[in-house]
């Protein structure tokens, strides 16, 4: 398993560069994950509602949500969710919010 | 400083696909599905997409017709009912509703909320020209977020440098 050192801390990330433990997760890791991935930093307001909408639906339900859901609940509009994270919000945002890849089709 | 090799995702891999092009030509639920789960499903993975709809597919951005699309029963080996059957009248309806009520339970959107949220993703979303003239259709009866009415060949000019996907 690679470990990584994110703001200063060693964490255990799998073969694709997952969090292996959701709770060592740091905010200031995510601004750390921002850069590695091209999210411009500072994160904004949206993004932050993002991340930690993710990481609240992960811990509830054990799973990240779908783009879809993100964008009926988490106040973020789906237009907004690609324009917050252009690469692909549900996987990318995963990334950044330390928690597993979601699996889904839609 | 951050190692950044544990995160193989940082590296644009060559292999990579970065541009779809997604033409749904037919009109029934199972066919029309397949297209939108795949538009966008690449947009989810960052991938630049596009959609074409043409002939039967067009009743996909048709505002009256998009959440009145029908299982396919006659013809459909897959259902596993007898053709005959399939042809007896309420037995499509009944299907779709069966299908429906599945893709509901799975928490997928309807096709009308599904071709909004692809063009909110940033996908292009084409009616193709003969069709719509063949089928004598309005541009306003087709939805509001269509980002145009094309030709084949402007359909291979957007879709230059990527990959096409004919359902």
């Amino acid at each position: 398993m690679p470990n990584a050192v994110l703001a200063g801390i060693e964490v255990e990330v799998n073969d694709e560069g997952f969090f292996e433990d959701p709770t060592q997760w740091t905010e200031e890791m995510a601004t750390e994950l921002a850069d590695i991935y091209g999210v411009p930093t500072p994160l904004t307001d949206q993004h932050w509602t993002v991340l930690h909408f993710m990481r609240q639906e992960f811990f509830e339900k054990g799973t990240g949500p779908t783009v879809r859901k993100l964008g009926k609940t988490s106040g973020v509009t789906v237009k907004e969710l690609y324009q917050l994270f252009p690469k692909g919000p549900a996987k990318l945002a995963a990334r950044v919010a330390g928690i597993p890849k979601p699996r889904g089709c839609i | 400083m951050t190692d950044t090799a544990v995160f193989p995702e940082t590296k644009e891999t060559e292999d990579a696909i970065k541009k779809v092009s997604i033409i749904v030509s037919k009109g029934s639920l199972e066919e029309i599905y397949p297209g939108l789960i795949m538009a966008n499903g690449a947009r989810a993975e960052g991938i630049e997409a596009n959609l074409f709809f043409t002939f039967f597919g067009l009743d996909a951005i048709h505002k009256e017709r998009q959440d009145h699309v029908k299982v396919a029963t006659v013809g459909n080996p897959g259902l596993h009912i007898p053709t005959w059957a399939g042809g007896l009248p309420g037995v499509s309806a009944l299907m779709t509703k069966y299908m429906e009520h599945q893709i509901e339970e799975l928490d997928f959107p309807g096709i009308a909320e599904f071709v909004e949220m692809i063009s909110d993703t940033g996908a292009g979303v084409y009616a193709c020209l003969a069709s719509v003239d063949l089928f004598g259709i309005e541009e306003g009866e087709m939805v509001d977020f269509l980002d145009g009415v094309i030709t084949v060949g402007e359909f291979y000019e957007m879709a230059a440098g990527g990959q096409i996907i004919f359902t």
